[in-house]
């Protein structure tokens, strides 16, 4: 692998804990929202190709996925993306905006009340990121799509069997409702290259010395 | 008698963060680290530890299930979990096992109260 992005253990480390306190920040967001506990795994970072992020996710979901998407700009750039398998989606919506409303009119909000959640989540975990690296970053609107792992982890002008992405993966549940996702970031490798900097910056300020 | 912390992470940049920040706030204190709830029990088998600090997100068993279980063992030790993740649930599942919530990313400022309140217990304990 290409020395210039290959993370030390301690970058990794250090990326993984960043992840994770972004996440279990915006976790903590979406619980005020859905008003159930949110239960997050613990982050997973690999360097692979795009069509393997799409078959890890095709093992674990056989069912059509609904992505929200968000990109990101600035000293490293990529796609974040809030996934969830299609059923699980307007369950989702049903506990955001409430039980009581009719059916018809939760599929109506489906669109929104996920592009909202797609927001608070990618952009809290986005945002935190972006402070602990003393950066800052443009996100993008969210954008809602459909399809399978290979839909959502490769663009039109993106070829799946090209390139590496730092695929960073975490499943979420909500306790006692039937909601399951995923949160993955994909980077390419001049981005990559350009967080590893970053990380290293972020684990000098942080331990000094000790290194 | 010298007071004993157990810092319990995954993450090693976390643990020396921990480390660092206690260090500044108790330079006297000693430091252990354990890397997994697992090793965490192993080494509270082995010797005497007066404070522990566990992050909540780990693999296998939650720094929850761990306070919960060191709790159990040790009714008065003084514990902190250390998370970033402030849901409802979370807050009160520390409460229950009485271990200090402190947040992540940690601080001097975050660390202090908890060190204080366990300096003191420590000490009346002693008395």
């Amino acid at each position: 692998m290409n020395d210039d992005i290959a993370l030390t253990d301690l970058e990794h480390d250090a990326l993984t804990e960043l992840v994770n306190i972004g996440v279990s920040r915006a976790a903590s967001s979406l619980r005020k929202m859905i008003g159930e506990e949110v239960l997050l795994s613990v982050p997973s970072i690999e360097l692979m190709a795009p069509h393997n992020a799409a078959r890890l996710i095709g093992e674990r979901e056989t069912d059509e996925l609904v992505a929200v998407q968000q990109q990101f700009e600035g000293a490293f750039s990529g796609r974040a993306l809030l996934i969830f398998p299609e059923a699980t989606s307007l369950d989702l919506v049903r506990a955001i905006i409430g039980s009581d409303v009719p059916f018809d009119q939760i599929a109506d909000m489906e669109h929104e009340a996920l592009a909202e959640t797609g927001n608070i989540i990618l952009n809290g975990c986005l945002a935190t990121m972006a402070n602990m690296l003393k950066r800052s970053l443009n996100i993008s609107l969210p954008e809602v799509i459909r399809g399978d792992g290979a839909r959502l982890f490769t663009l039109p002008h993106e070829r799946p069997d090209e390139g590496l992405v730092l695929f960073l993966y975490i499943n979420f549940s909500i306790r006692n409702r039937n909601i399951r996702g995923y949160i993955a970031m994909l980077m390419d490798l001049p981005s990559l290259a350009a967080l590893k900097e970053l990380i290293a910056g972020f684990i000098e300020r942080v331990i000094g010395d000790e290194a | 008698m010298a007071t004993t912390v157990l810092i319990v992470d995954d993450s090693k940049l976390a643990r020396i963060v921990a480390g660092k920040t206690l260090a500044a706030l108790q330079p006297e204190w000693d430091r252990i680290e354990a890397g997994n709830a697992h090793d965490a029990l192993e080494i509270l088998r082995e010797r005497k530890i007066d404070v522990a600090m566990i992050d909540f997100n780990m693999p296998d068993k939650d720094g929850l299930e761990l306070a919960a279980e060191l709790r159990a063992i040790h009714p008065t030790m003084p514990i902190a979990v250390i998370t970033a993740n402030i849901q409802d649930e979370v807050i009160a599942r520390a409460r229950e096992v009485n271990a200090t919530f402190v947040s992540k990313p940690l601080t001097e400022d975050g660390l202090r109260g908890f060190i204080s309140g366990a300096a003191l217990r420590l000490r009346s304990d002693g008395a």
